[in-house]
């Protein structure tokens, strides 16, 4: 074999093991899924095997998943306006320190030892009518009875952003961390106040890191079903949600499986047309 | 005397063909290392293959419940056999099903069901096995009704034992809300304005469209104006704070007050009232009785399950459990001296007959499953 050739062979040795997973854990299952989308489910709870559009048909035409899309995608982006908003200035902190930056960097990525839905469940000591929140302002006086608080999309929007913001903080932190602080001293050198040498250089610099912490903070957002079920009200349901009833309670697995396509097919549209304008790079560099 | 063949002997006789010259070296060593691949490749599925017959999967309710199985069925039982019970929880029949219905055969073993509809639904599904009732002679200690009702479906055989029973009442804190006017209201509390915000329900279909029945003055096996169902479930949802998915979250909800009342699981109410909580618990006239089984999924290993089960039968283990569980055991009170506490506990029927408690009719129930489990998803959310 000639060295052209082994070479040429080498990445593809190197990355059959990364795409045998990809293949059996990821595009087997997602073909599955493709194929139980077209059959039917029956009054008992079997399976009728076929090609029929029947799922597609409801998912797609029925103004009831339209609306709970739309509302999850609202949500979603509540979520990540909150997530960017808290987690610049923490992120810009973190670059910035001069102390141990490894330190406030564990510290970021503590709450990730707790399991996400204890940390869910948590609120509800914190926000209950018996919680900390309504024992305290009893205590000083602040409200004469508890206030209610929880159950409602503002909880299951604090429950989100509190999952999401170290995904949001790691990828403006990677960005900001990035870029050279002579930039910004040549701003000031040059007559800009401080203000507008973060407005006109760092902020600009920062913004792929910031998209993608956006990109990561909405598609999980949007996928989730723990925190509207454990946060919110009787109407309070997201997409994920009614994936997990057709499957779970309605043990209807063709039209789960049309349905968290279709969720997939909205989120990738997303993922696309980021890739189109920012690229995956800045994404993967967030992530490692 | 013939030497036992076993792996040692046949290695040592290797050797001592080896020593005395009868196989060259090369041999030897590739024989040896032809023993150690074999061995390397067959002990992680002989792993496998012999845990099936030594261990036996159990998947119930969680929280209290599945602490008294483990306390006092599940331990001692592992202490007696040497077989060992791997106990799984599930929020409901419906979650496990899916659960079933994607796992292979053997992987799950027993369940422990709610309700008849369930038993009909697992076994139109295909996943009934077929007990041999010789293996279990405890069965004789149960209630002769809770069994039969199970043998029309499965051709007069049963893939399960009655295990438990129990109603699904009114809930209630009586510092907010007095027995009288409970029993005034009755299901009607539950769509009563007064408590908007305060009200919660268990987010399962079948549940919402019993009480809805009730609520609307109608036979919950027999509703004739489901739109007056729906107009119920819908104006509950409306004043609920939340629908409840597991009995953990029941028993939290009405302890931290952040709901006054709800439909409640008899036995998590009656736990609730020993921890000292002032919790009333009502079954309103046409109240949800049901009854729990213990359910062999097929491809289990029969002879392990229908030991354990005879185990759990025995009516020292039953009434142990029962007592930890607060859910009356299946046990006929008439065979079986059942002990102080539980006839004190809801839903006791001191008769052995059940002829007091109302449960869901299979046919009926499972008919309409596919239509109003979505229907209810729908509701629940809002339409």
């Amino acid at each position: 074999m000639s060295v052209e050739a082994r070479e040429a062979r080498q990445p593809w040795i190197l990355l059959s093991p990364a795409l045998t997973a990809i293949l059996l854990l990821l595009v087997v299952p997602l073909i599955f899924i493709l194929v139980y989308s077209f059959w039917l489910r029956t009054a008992t709870g079997a399976d009728i095997a076929g090609f029929h559009l029947d799922n597609w048909q409801e998912a797609l035409t029925d103004r009831f998943y339209r609306d709970i899309l739309l509302n999850t995608l609202k949500i979603s982006a509540i979520t990540t306006i909150v997530c960017a908003l808290m987690g610049y200035p923490a992120a810009y902190f973190i670059a910035r320190a001069r102390g141990n930056k490894a330190i406030l960097l564990l510290l970021l990525m503590l709450p990730f030892w707790i399991s996400y839905i204890i940390r869910t469940m948590s609120w509800i000591n914190i926000l209950g009518v018996s919680g900390a929140l309504n024992t305290f302002l009893l205590w000083t006086g602040v409200i004469g009875e508890p206030v209610q608080m929880l159950y409602n999309q503002t909880t299951v929007i604090l429950g989100l952003v509190h999952f999401l913001l170290p995904f949001m903080v790691l990828n403006v932190f990677v960005s900001l961390d990035g870029i050279d602080t002579n930039l910004e001293d040549a701003a000031n050198s040059l007559g800009a106040t401080r203000w507008e040498s973060f407005l006109q250089v760092t902020l600009p610099l920062s913004l792929p890191g910031l998209a993608a912490g956006g990109l990561l903070c909405f598609v999980l957002a949007a996928g989730t079903y723990i925190t509207p079920l454990v946060l919110g009200g009787p109407t309070d349901a997201m997409f994920a949600n009614l994936v997990f009833e057709a499957i779970i309670t309605q043990l209807n697995w063709p039209l789960g499986s049309a349905l968290s396509l279709m969720l997939l097919a909205v989120l990738g549209v997303l993922v696309m047309i980021y890739n189109r304008y920012l690229g995956m790079a800045q994404l993967m560099k967030g992530l490692g | 005397m013939t030497k036992k063949m076993d792996n040692t002997t046949r290695y040592e006789r290797l050797l001592d063909r080896y020593r005395n010259g009868d196989i060259d070296r090369r041999s030897f060593l590739g024989l040896i290392g032809a023993a150690g691949l074999a061995y390397g490749v067959q002990t992680p599925f002989a792993r496998h293959a012999l845990a099936a017959t030594d261990q036996v999967r159990f998947d119930g309710w969680g929280g209290v419940v599945s602490e008294a199985f483990r306390q006092y069925a599940f331990d001692p039982f592992t202490a007696k056999t040497g077989i060992a019970v791997v106990d799984g929880t599930f929020g409901g029949g419906d979650e496990y099903l899916s659960r079933v219905k994607a796992s292979q055969p053997g992987e799950y073993n027993i369940a422990h069901l709610s309700g008849v509809f369930d038993y009909a639904r697992y076994a139109g599904l295909g996943f009934a096995s077929e007990l041999n009732e010789a293996n279990i002679p405890n069965l004789e200690y149960v209630i002769p009704k809770l069994v039969d009702v199970y043998r029309p479906i499965t051709d007069g055989k049963i893939s399960c034992v009655p295990y438990d029973y129990g109603t699904t009442g009114i809930a209630y804190n009586r510092k907010y809300i007095s027995d009288e006017e409970m029993q005034e209201k009755g299901a009607r509390i539950l769509i009563d304005e007064a408590y908007k915000g305060k009200i919660s329900g268990w987010s399962d279909w079948r549940t919402r469209i019993w009480f809805g029945a009730l609520q609307t003055g109608q036979d919950p096996n027999d509703a004739e104006d489901m739109d007056a169902v729906w107009d119920a479930i819908r104006t509950h949802r409306d004043l609920s704070l939340k629908y409840w998915t597991s009995g953990a979250e029941l028993m939290s909800l009405l302890a931290e007050e952040e709901i006054y009342v709800t439909e409640g699981w008899s036995g998590r109410i009656y736990a609730l009232q020993e921890q000292g909580h002032d919790i009333g618990y009502m079954d309103p006239p046409n109240g949800y009785g049901w009854q729990e089984c213990l359910f062999v999924i097929k491809g289990s290993p029969m002879e392990a399950c229908e030991e354990l089960l005879n185990f759990m039968l025995a009516p020292e283990t039953s009434i142990a459990v029962a007592e930890g569980q607060n859910y009356p055991p299946a046990l006929d009170p008439n065979k079986v001296d059942l002990g102080e506490k539980i006839p004190t506990l809801p839903a006791f029927d001191p008769t052995g007959t059940l002829s007091g408690l109302t449960f869901a009719n299979p046919t009926y129930w499972n008919g309409h499953e596919a239509d109003w489990s979505k229907t209810f998803g729908r509701v629940q959310k809002g339409y």
